[in-house]
């Protein structure tokens, strides 16, 4: 049986395409990773905004709701339910785009087995990506379900809070690869969460409306794409959507994905093929 | 544009013919205008110290690296214009292993074969005849970051011919690995030459040139100095035997003097003298007449290392 292998090897019967596997292969070696963790991940992903809603939702909401009435008649937990929704996908998405990225470039050297293949850097980053994006719609469908077993999505628009949020996941995701792809060391991931993910979560709207903000900073969170996530998904959750700036968020998130999108290839092009 | 039909496997065509090639990084020329012609069915070595530019010849070779003057043939095909193509038809070992240590030895098999557009049923069926062939089979469910060495090292190669490749490149196979796995490794590698796979690698173990290749190259700073098969290239550039002599002495420059005229020519190392000679035991008979007493010497006939050390004037690996 070993004998023939090297028969084969030279032969030229049914030969591999000469296109490869194309993105769907990365995707499936990706998958094929996480199967080993899925338990662990998913039961944090159902635990985590259980938590967060308990905490933040329940028992800073008591004060809020004593002190205020809520935020715009709102009670806090319904508010704050869709910011942690949107920043559940940011931190997902910064999660698989940052220390996985560089550990494929130069401590696995994953991305380099695949590119002795037929694969491209395209099929590389785009499989990678498509991923990410499995990843989001389980993570944010585990936490949407979650807050609508808990009665926090009150509108039938709320379901379009997913794949909102998971654009806004996917968004930030494009931005971190193409930031992960020229790192040389994992000190930057440091930094990116210090001062990137960890200031975006708590000022861009995820926890108080961003009118709470000093007049200056109020733009900064306007830049950040997570506010965009935010402000959609509450709107929808809470059924207080209007298409203008729907549409203008969605259209902002979608500038940051092409974006990051072209910038990762460039990046990682320019890291790989030298 | 499916599967693209490849030129007829003509035996006198090189697999791989490059002519005047080159690869530079900014001011820093790694290859230096090289030509190399593979054929088909041979087994074919870049030697030479660190540095060299083999690991640089052969990421062009493997289409991943662009040459940056040159031309460079695969299989009758260009890189720049037919990458995949190409790729889809060699197998890389690259010179560290690239394996998912996570995952288990027959799912690194299986993903690496998705990455060629097999299907999930033939790269099941490839993978436990590759394992097979790499007596990994009774690891195939093992997780592959507690496995040997020479086991990762095996799993690559098997990983390598997942797509059955005509081309199987191999950057230092066995670097890194004790005696008894690089001669397993090596007796798999016979296995596959013996069964017509074009076998291209680098190495800086003269042992391993002299076992693998039919026919090799020596490289230093970028070009290649030598070429022919390891029985030509000592014939050529050494004699047939070597005097090895070691003194009391610190500096092994002393004893010139007294060795002069015995042999053709004498390499001083820091540890001993070698004496070039055609019949290493008259040459050490006329040393004892001399009086000449060494604290060991030892007659075996020329390596590669004679030959690069000639050619050179350097030893291969420090």
């Amino acid at each position: 049986m070993a004998t023939d292998v090297g028969t084969r090897t030279a032969g030229t019967s049914r030969a591999a395409p000469a296109r490869g596997g194309g993105w769907r292969s990365v995707t499936e070696h990706w998958l094929t990773q996480y199967r080993r963790v899925w338990v662990g991940s998913a039961i944090s992903s159902f635990l985590t905004p259980l938590l967060y809603l308990a905490g933040m939702g329940y028992g800073l909401g008591a004060l809020v709701d004593g002190a205020s009435g809520g935020i715009d008649g709102v009670p806090y937990v319904l508010f704050v339910a869709p910011g942690v929704l949107a920043a559940t996908a940011m931190q997902v998405a910064a999660g698989e785009t940052t220390f996985s990225v560089i550990g494929a470039i130069k401590w696995q050297r994953f991305y380099e087995g695949m590119l002795a293949t037929p694969l491209g850097v395209r099929d590389v980053v785009r499989g990678h990506m498509a991923y990410v994006l499995v990843r989001l719609v389980v993570a944010c469908g585990i936490f949407l379900a979650v807050a609508a077993l808990l009665g926090l999505v009150r509108s039938p628009w709320g379901l379009l809070a997913l794949p909102v949020a998971v654009l806004g996941g996917m968004a930030f995701a494009a931005c971190c690869y193409a930031y992960s792809a020229g790192l040389s060391n994992d000190q930057g991931v440091t930094l990116l969460f210090r001062f990137v993910v960890m200031p975006m979560q708590l000022f861009a709207g995820t926890f108080f409306p961003i009118e709470q903000l000093p007049g200056w900073l109020q733009p900064v969170a306007w830049v950040t794409p997570l506010w965009h996530a935010v402000d959609a998904c509450r709107d929808l959750v809470l059924g207080t959507v209007t298409p203008g700036p729907l549409l203008g968020h969605l259209a902002y998130l979608g500038v940051w994905l092409v974006v990051g999108l072209l910038l990762s290839e460039r990046v990682l092009r320019r890291r790989m093929v030298i | 544009m499916a599967a693209e039909p490849l030129p007829a496997g003509d035996p006198a065509e090189p697999l791989i013919s490059a002519r005047g090639l080159v690869k530079t990084f900014g001011d820093f020329t790694a290859v230096d205008a090289i030509d190399v012609d593979v054929r088909p069915g041979e087994a074919f070595g870049f030697l030479g110290p660190n540095g060299a530019g083999k690991s640089s010849t052969m990421k062009m070779i493997g289409c991943v690296s662009p040459p940056s003057a040159g031309s460079l043939r695969i299989m009758g095909l260009d890189p720049a214009t037919h990458g995949p193509a190409i790729r889809a038809r060699l197998g890389v070992v690259p010179q560290r292993d690239t394996l998912d240590e996570e995952l288990t030895v027959e799912e690194n098999i299986w993903v690496y074969g998705r990455y060629f557009g097999l299907s999930r049923s033939e790269v099941r069926r490839r993978a436990a005849e590759l394992l097979e062939f790499a007596q990994l089979a009774e690891r195939s469910r093992s997780v592959v970051e507690p496995l040997s060495g020479g086991m990762k090292r095996r799993l690559t190669i098997a990983r390598a011919l997942v797509n059955q490749p005509r081309i199987l490149l191999l950057d230092e196979p066995t670097t890194g690995l004790d005696p008894q796995a690089r001669h397993v490794l090596w007796d798999r590698l016979f296995r596959l030459k013996r069964e017509g796979v074009t076998l291209v690698l680098t190495t800086h173990y003269m042992d391993e040139a002299e076992q693998l290749c039919d026919r090799l190259v020596v490289m230093d700073h970028g070009r290649i100095v030598a070429e022919g098969s390891p029985r030509s290239l000592i014939e050529e550039h050494s004699t047939r035997e070597v005097l090895e002599l070691r003194f009391d002495s610190d500096d092994h420059r002393e004893h010139l003097a007294a060795v002069d005229g015995v042999a053709d020519r004498v390499e001083v190392l820091p540890d001993r003298l070698l004496l070039y000679t055609a019949d290493g035991e008259s040459a050490q008979a006329e040393l004892g007449r001399r009086g000449v007493e060494p604290l060991s010497s030892l007659v075996r006939r020329s390596t590669l290392e004679d030959v690069f050390l000639h050619l050179t004037g350097r030893t291969l690996v420090d």
